[in-house]
């Protein structure tokens, strides 16, 4: 079955060229169930595929399936290979798994929209370039899946492009990931670039740890940081994150799998892929940690007093991704995938929630007009109750372990700053996550009569597969089970062939105490914010009030997100346009064209003037002929006297 | 190599000096009395009957055409005689089909009214 | 004579027997003009030369007693000609009914000029190749002017005839020379001659034949300063006619010009490289030039046909074997993309107005969408623009010229290429751009011009997109020759 690797991405591309070919005249019903079960086949050959990579030693467990040579250039080869291991077949396992979920979700949720089809298509499209980026041997073809995956969020986010906002967001996104991904190509040129002194000319990631040790220290921070520069892009980090909450622009299910699930997770899924590098250069390590806890922070913060329903989980993304790369970069690389797979069920569940809330609001976001869901759709609520348990790291459920471990680590492994952001940042986690459950779940119904009259339970089809991924936000943190708790942390233990430069071993064993110390206070803060929330949004509804016209500032801020976008907007934004004004009606227009136009009418001109001697008459012609014999005839009589 | 050439190229310019020299000196020389006669076309025989430059019809010169062409055609009819017994059966069957393809140039023609003269 | 060599032969033993049976049947028909079936008698004939060329492939054989050789070299050509042959006449047997030519004399004579090319692409001797120069000239002389009731017609077969007389003569004299310096007419003599003798020791009238050869060819593939009848000519001339000849008479006399240059005269290639350098450059730019301010697409080919004949030179002076080979190969192409193109003009020729001006294509992509589709395919491979086969033709040819390492040669090539671009693509951009000033009148398809421009366009796209096979018969021909 190893040698079959390539079943994986070829079911969703075979969904993806039926109905993107065919589908024209199916029925939905039918796009639906293609589409659906093009993710579910490959689902069921990763599950395959990973029962058969449990039956191998741990050590061997790293197979590669080539297909054909790629780019033959030279003696750099790049072949279309795809490679199983720990760490992919776990991302395959997730983001079938998930997709698969959240494709049956969208057949409830799209069913009458006109573009019905043309979501299907993009969808399958997005799961085939996911999972190219996660299986791919080598860089290059991750590059193809990552810009695949970039191609596929921005179609869809901009998929309803009649809507000048959606398609905006979509521009927005393309362009800030393109910054994102010229520093990833930046980095690939690198490693090529050193490599091929030393005669190796590959990107495979095989060959390219293999040989880490030739990089000097700057050239492989050099590397791992114009790679990082990619990941803030595509995962959405300070600097780079403003384009996340825009893209909740696209439908929900969008939202749920490609901007919360699967694809923003990429950034950290190619830190854990490249951590031999990273290992080697602990200056990236530290500003992956850094950057992770602040953008964890920072997010949080926004979140505080956002009043859109898709903005507040948006932020809670980024602050979520935050957390992960705090746990990568800390060097707890399975750790961050952990917490990449509990946050893929419950962000990916909270962002179903939200679409049910959506259907039955007729597209209303704003949660003040909200209140009261609870009784009008049970299953939405109480499933997006154990998602936002999870989330909030409250013990059993599976965001607790994650988070806990991320957090964990990162004090044990002595960064302190990140951990105390960290730990803040579960604070607020904790408060914004249950500020929206109150505001839009409990509490009397604000929205006017006829649309609560039309208030409802989501049908069946989606409704299952959320009650799917609440199980899994709820269980799915027992795999890591800290040997602290009695666990043995299974999931850690299955990486260790993969993360064998992450160094968890080296550190000495901490004590026992110390770690249910740390646990203690995560969970402490979380209750208090829980609380905080309880007595702001239930208890006493002014009082956020009074404290937002206490704050004014700090509040106004917030609200307008520190106003990055403003600063960005006259900082890069303008700055750019105006030039490129300038290059367009100066330089283009003006020397450019000039010239172009120059040339041109002179060869016009000349064309004109040579017709002139065109006569007509014969005698011209044999005139001209006789001159061109002339010439002719000296021309080789000369040449025949040397 | 040229210089075998040179007695041509005297004769040559023998032949042009003492023509020129001939046309020069009656020129020069000769006295000019013309009668009536005397710049008649012919000086003797019977006087041109009409207009000099009459027209001739088209015809004709398809007709001397025609003629000129398959006069010319006939003339590899002498060198083939000449070496008809070396060439033997092979000779007259492709002699054959020479004038083969004349006829059917000739009954192409006639077809086409060329040989009429009206 | 025997079996042997009558077999060698056969190919225009077929082509001389139809071509005179027409002309009987032409006769003696009630009403030959225009009509049709001739024209499937005439398309009957390329069918049976097609087939008999396959009895000679890989056979080096000589008729006439060494005056011609049928060898890998001839065949390619006369496949070539029948192609040239298959798509003229095809797009000929409707145009000739609307222009009302008397068929009999028009396939006959079509037939009689093939005879001449395949003869000019095998011939290996001073004589036959006169002979056959003027077996392929003279029947075009008579076709240019077919149109009797268009002054346009008459004028372009007085000019072509008086002019063409001109260049044989320089031809003619040119290959007395050579006899006279060298004592032989047969190539093989010829060569055998030059390279048993010093250089100094030979005559300087091998130099002057030399020159007058080259006159006589560069009068007939249109090259500059030898051009000037190009325009006039082809405009005039019935437009199957120009077809016919704007590819015909060029892959013959390239056909004649690489053999005799490249197998006898090669001891001379420094000689003349430079001149023809000269003569490649001037004729491209000329020809691209002055196609760019013309208004009547019929001459508007006619001055691109000048350029074309100018990147032929380019291939003919880089000179080494991928650029003979490339001649052979952008010969093809040409054929197909030139003929292609002239058939879509013969289509919209009417009796009284041949519809031959850029503004009669405008708005022609709304109305017939697959001919402007195949007009677009034809401009785009003359332009050099892939996948076609003109691109194909024209990156060897460059390479060529790249790897005898005549860079300027190759640069001015390309900037040429470049400018050719704008005419080209002004056609597609008349068609597709463009609202039609007057209604687009009813252009009427038979079925063999609708197969004539199928062929075509499939020719320019599979010499396009798998050129390898057609490639490599041309560069084998090439090995044939030396």
């Amino acid at each position: 079955m190893m040698s079959h690797i390539w079943l994986i991405p070829f079911f969703p591309m075979v969904g993806f060229l039926i109905n993107g070919l065919l589908g024209v005249r199916f029925k939905r019903s039918w796009i639906h169930v293609i589409a659906a079960s093009a993710i579910g086949l490959s689902f069921l050959t990763t599950i395959i595929l990973f029962v058969d990579l449990m039956k191998v030693a741990p050590e061997a467990r790293h197979f590669e399936d080539v297909l054909f040579n790629w780019i033959v250039a030279g003696k750099f080869k790049a072949q279309v290979a795809f490679l199983i291991d720990p760490l992919s077949i776990v991302m395959a396992l997730v983001v079938t798994g998930v997709s698969f979920m959240i494709h049956i979700y969208s057949g409830g949720y799209m069913e009458d929209d006109p573009g019905f089809r043309r979501f299907f298509v993009y969808l399958n499209l997005f799961v085939f370039s996911m999972l190219i980026l996660i299986l791919a041997n080598n860089f290059l073809l991750m590059f193809v899946g990552w810009e695949g995956v970039g191609l596929c969020s921005y179609l869809l986010i901009g998929f309803w492009f009649e809507k000048d906002s959606a398609a905006n967001a979509g521009k927005k996104a393309f362009v800030v990931n393109r910054i994102g991904d010229f520093g990833f190509v930046l980095g690939l040129f690198l490693i090529v670039a050193t490599l091929s002194q030393h005669g190796i000319w590959s990107l495979d990631f095989d060959v390219v740890f293999k040989n880490a040790p030739l990089f000097s220290t700057t050239t492989v921070t050099a590397i791992t940081l114009l790679l990082f520069v990619g990941a803030t892009g595509k995962s959405a980090q300070i600097p780079l994150y403003v384009w996340l909450p825009d893209a909740m622009e696209g439908p929900t299910p969008v939202s749920s799998l490609i901007h919360a699930a699967t694809m923003v997770t990429a950034g950290v899924y190619m830190i854990a892929r490249c951590n031999v590098l990273y290992s080697m250069a602990p200056v990236s390590l530290e500003v992956v940690a850094v950057i992770g806890a602040l953008t964890a922070f920072y997010a949080a913060t926004m979140a505080l007093v956002n009043n859109d329903f898709k903005r507040i989980l948006a932020y809670s993304t980024v602050s979520q991704l935050g957390y992960m790369f705090m746990g990568v970069g800390v060097g707890a690389y399975s750790a961050g995938i952990f917490h990449l797979m509990t946050h893929a069920f419950f962000k990916g569940l909270l962002f179903l929630a939200s679409g049910c809330v959506m259907h039955a609001m007729a597209g209303e976001l704003d949660i003040r007009k909200m209140g009261g869901l609870k009784k009008f759709m049970p299953v939405t609520f109480w499933t997006y109750m154990m998602a936002t348990l999870a989330i909030c790291g409250i013990p059993g459920f599976s965001g607790f372990f994650s988070k806990d471990e991320i957090l964990w680590q990162s004090f044990h492994r002595g960064h302190i700053v990140v951990w105390l952001l960290g730990t803040v940042a579960a604070g607020l986690t904790a408060f914004y996550m249950f500020r929206l459950t109150f505001v839009a779940f409990f509490g009397k119904p604000r929205m006017d009569d006829e649309l609560k009259h039309h208030l409802h339970e989501a049908p069946k089809v989606m409704t299952y597969p959320m009650i799917v991924l609440a199980i899994a936000s709820v269980v799915g943190g027992y795999i890591g089970v800290p040997e602290v708790l009695g666990g043995s942390n299974r999931f850690e233990k299955f990486f260790e062939p993969v993360f064998t430069g992450g160094a968890a071993h080296a550190l000495a064993h901490a004590s026992a105490s110390v770690e249910f110390l740390m646990m203690g206070i995560s969970v402490a803060v979380a209750v208090i914010g829980i609380i905080v929330a309880y007595l702001f949004y239930i208890k006493n509804p002014e009082l956020p009030v009074r404290l937002a016209n206490g704050m004014k500032g700090l509040y106004t801020l917030l609200y307008n997100k520190y106003f990055v976008d403003e600063i960005y907007n006259s900082l890069f934004v303008q700055g750019t346009k105006d030039f490129a004004t300038f290059l367009w009606q100066k330089v283009d227009v003006g020397i450019v064209d000039a010239a172009v136009n120059g040339v041109a009418s002179l060869v016009e001109w000349s064309g004109g003037m040579i017709r002139k001697l065109q006569t007509g008459y014969v005698q011209t012609y044999a005139f001209s002929i006789l001159v061109g014999g002339v010439v002719v005839f000296v021309y080789f009589f000369w040449e025949s006297l040397f | 190599m040229l210089r075998a050439y040179l007695p041509i190229l005297i004769l040559f310019l023998v032949a042009f000096g003492f023509a020129a020299f001939a046309v020069v000196a009656s020129y020069l020389l000769g006295q000019r009395k013309p009668t009536r006669v005397k710049i008649a076309p012919y000086e003797c025989g019977i006087s041109t009957p009409g207009y000099g430059k009459t027209r001739i019809p088209l015809r004709y010169y398809t007709v001397a055409m025609l003629f000129l062409l398959f006069d010319l055609e006939v003339v590899f009819l002498y060198p083939w005689a000449v070496t008809y017994k070396k060439l033997g059966l092979f000779g007259l069957v492709e002699m054959m089909v020479f004038i083969g393809i004349l006829l059917v140039g000739y009954v192409y023609v006639w077809k086409k009214g060329a040989l009429e003269w009206d | 004579m025997n079996l042997n060599q009558i077999m060698t032969l056969l190919p225009l033993i077929i082509l001389a027997s139809f071509a005179m049976g027409i002309l009987l049947i032409g006769a003696f028909a009630k009403n030959a003009k225009g009509t049709s079936t001739i024209g499937y008698i005439a398309l009957a004939s390329m069918v049976f030369v097609f087939l008999s060329l396959f009895l000679f492939v890989g056979k080096g054989k000589m008729a006439f007693g060494s005056m011609m050789r049928m060898d890998v070299y001839s065949i390619f050509f006369n496949l070539v000609f029948v192609v040239i042959g298959v798509l003229t006449i095809l797009a000929s047997i409707s145009y000739v009914k609307i222009t009302g030519i008397h068929s009999g004399e028009y396939y006959a004579l079509i037939l009689f000029s093939m005879i001449g090319m395949m003869l000019m692409a095998s011939s290996t001797n001073l004589v036959m190749l006169f002979i056959s120069l003027e077996m392929m000239s003279i029947p075009i002389y008579i076709m240019a002017g077919f149109l009797r009731n268009d002054d346009r017609s008459i004028e372009a077969s007085m000019k072509y005839f008086l002019l063409g007389a001109f260049a044989s003569g320089f031809f003619l004299y040119g290959l007395t020379l050579i006899y006279i310096s060298t004592g032989a007419t047969s190539y093989q003599a010829i060569a055998n001659f030059i390279a048993g003798t010093q250089r100094w020791n030979l005559s300087k009238l091998i130099w002057v034949g030399i020159a007058f050869i080259t006159i006589g060819f560069g009068f007939k593939v249109a090259a500059f300063p030898f051009h000037a009848w190009t325009p006039d000519v082809y405009e005039g001339a019935p437009t199957s006619v120009t077809a016919y000849m704007a590819t015909g008479v060029k892959a013959a006399a390239f056909a004649a010009l690489v053999r005799i240059f490249f197998s006898v005269f090669s001891p001379f290639q420094h000689d003349w490289t430079s001149i023809m350098w000269l003569i490649a450059v001037l004729t491209m730019t000329v020809g691209n030039f002055t196609a760019l301010v013309q208004k009547n697409v019929k001459r508007m080919l006619a001055y691109s046909s000048i350029a074309h004949a100018g990147y032929l030179l380019v291939a003919f002076v880089a000179g080494n074997a991928m650029g003979r080979s490339s001649i052979l190969f952008y010969l093809l192409a040409y054929a197909f993309m030139n003929i292609g193109a002239f058939t879509i003009l013969m289509v919209m020729a009417k009796k009284n107005d041949y519809h031959e001006d850029l503004d009669s294509f405008a708005g022609l992509g709304f109305k017939y969408p697959l001919t402007a589709l195949a007009m677009s395919v034809f401009m785009f491979s003359m332009a050099g623009i892939p996948p076609t086969a003109g691109f194909i033709g024209k990156f060897y040819i460059f390479s060529a010229a790249v790897k005898s390492h005549d860079y300027w040669l190759a640069v001015i090539g390309v900037l040429n290429s470049a400018v050719s671009v704008y005419y080209y693509l002004r056609v597609v951009v008349y068609m597709y751009f463009k609202e039609p000033e007057e209604e687009i009148p009813t252009y009427r398809f038979s079925a063999p011009t609708v197969f004539s421009i199928v062929l075509a366009v499939w020719g320019v796209l599979q010499l396009g997109i798998l050129p390898g096979d057609i490639l490599n018969i041309a560069r084998h021909s090439i090995m044939a020759l030396m």
